[in-house]
């Protein structure tokens, strides 16, 4: 067995929320900037250059890229040969309580009733997997509601098949319009039951942007609603081009022979992530 | 900055009535002067002193009211990312701020149709920010000072003064909205 103090754990996580606030990660800056090599639309591509100089002034100033350092969402996978002395959940809440208030990242965390704000940005909402090994990952998913919010979840009846689930899926981030800050990155999760394709779905945005599922027939699906998205010509911030989606990242889990579960969560241009290996 | 906004048409904030009228759905423009901050929580409350028959903390006749909760400035800095919230959610409060004259709005994404009647109605305007872009923003803003619902924290209510804020023109005084035009653009 491996052990790994709390504390250690704290640190990482205080680190992930900081950077991944002011630090867009390679995969997304390297997809707007191609973007901007194929867009149609002028406006568009100066827009799009002022999103990559925004992340470029984020970045030499830390100052948040966008104002909305959202509600944390970790992924943390366990591996079976670790203990972690301490309370790790705890640990993980005072990791991103410290990173918000040290790296003057906002809260935007409150009571759903009261709307009472929490001042702290915790807690963030937790999935714990547990899996072989003797190492621990932690994934950093500031999840801005812009975006979130134009999220949604159909259980479809499996008559509705694959182009169901394609119609769904663009009639969804169509109706979002200039909501979410487009160009989006969109995670879909199809299968399971209703929470599972819920949490594939936002599993899914954690892969590197533009990567292809390893399935073929995924892959084509993921491709498929990719251009139909851009095709619609909603385009950068909805004000029309041909780059409303940047990637469509979908994800697949064996479900009931009566369901077809399909989750859309969407996630803005702004697609902030961090992840570390301890 | 690149091309395209070489081209913005600078107006002075706030808005006076001859450049309200000439602005037109689609014209992309340069914001400097002063507004007022609000989102959710600023709404709410102001909602909830009208309701009780109570002054407003500010007299919004004529004004700018931008939709942001900015990030908190480090020492030394006016203001942290303060680019624009989504607007429809301000949507069930506008018609009521633009019957005391609230003359214009700034946020990102489309307005209810309620909202874009009572703004015709009263020749007021809705403009869009560039969403996503709060530390490029940041930069845009001179000067912020708080004005009401401090402990609201990001959701309080600031009073910015702006520099060659970039925006877009949504809805026009005269009822057009651009990103129905472009829709209708694209399905002709």
């Amino acid at each position: 067995m491996r052990e790994l103090s709390a504390e250690t754990v704290t640190l990482a996580l205080r680190d992930l929320a900081m950077a991944a606030a002011w630090d867009l990660e390679e995969d997304i800056s390297a997809a707007l900037a191609a973007a901007r090599e194929r867009e149609t639309s002028s406006l568009a591509r100066d827009l799009l250059g002022i999103l990559l100089e925004n992340a470029e002034i984020a970045r030499r100033e830390r100052l948040p890229i966008c104002q909305d350092t959202g509600v944390g969402v970790v992924f943390v996978e366990l591996g079976q040969q670790v203990v972690v002395r301490g309370d790790l959940m705890a640990a993980i809440q005072e990791g991103v309580r410290l990173g918000y208030q040290e790296g003057f990242l906002r809260n935007s965390v409150c009571d759903p009733l009261t709307r009472k704000n929490t001042n702290t940005n915790t807690p963030a909402v937790v999935h714990v997997e547990s899996v072989p090994g003797d190492r621990l990952r932690l994934s950093f998913l500031p999840k801005g509601c812009g975006s979130e919010n134009m999220s949604s979840l159909a259980m479809l009846p499996p008559s509705a098949g694959v182009a169901g689930i394609v119609d769904f899926v663009v009639d969804r981030v169509v109706a979002a319009g200039s909501n979410p800050c487009p160009p989006v990155v969109v995670g879909v999760g199809v299968g399971g039951t209703f929470e599972k394709a819920a949490c594939i779905a936002k599993q899914a945005l954690l892969r590197p942007v533009g990567q292809r599922h390893p399935r073929a027939d995924v892959a084509a699906l993921e491709a498929e609603i990719l251009a139909r998205l851009n095709h619609i010509g909603q385009g950068v911030q909805g004000l029309g081009g041909n780059n409303t989606a940047l990637a469509v990242h979908l994800e697949v889990y064996p479900t009931h022979i009566a369901s077809l579960p399909v989750a859309v969560n969407i996630q803005c241009h702004a697609h902030r992530h961090k992840a570390c290996l301890l | 900055m690149p091309d395209v906004f070489d081209q913005l048409r600078k107006i002075t904030l706030p808005l006076d009535e001859e450049v309200i009228a000439s602005l037109r759905a689609g014209d992309l423009v340069s914001l400097s002067g002063s507004l007022y901050t609000g989102r959710d929580q600023t709404h709410r409350r102001l909602c909830a002193l009208l309701d009780e028959g109570k002054p407003l903390p500010v007299d919004l006749a004529g004004q700018l009211l931008y939709y942001v909760g900015p990030s908190p400035a480090r020492p030394g800095q006016v203001v942290g990312a303060a680019g624009p919230t989504t607007s429809y959610r301000m949507d069930a409060y506008t018609p009521r701020l633009i019957a005391l004259g609230l003359r214009a709005t700034m946020g990102k994404g489309a307005r209810a149709m309620e909202v874009r009647q009572a703004m015709q109605a009263a020749g007021a305007i809705y403009l869009a920010a560039i969403g996503g872009a709060g530390a490029f923003l940041s930069g845009c803003v001179k000067a912020c000072e708080l004005v009401a619902f401090a402990d609201a924290g990001p959701e309080a209510m600031f009073r910015f003064v702006v520099e060659d804020f970039p925006a877009v023109v949504i809805n026009d005084a005269q009822g057009r909205d651009f990103y129905e035009i472009l829709r209708e653009a694209r399905q002709s």
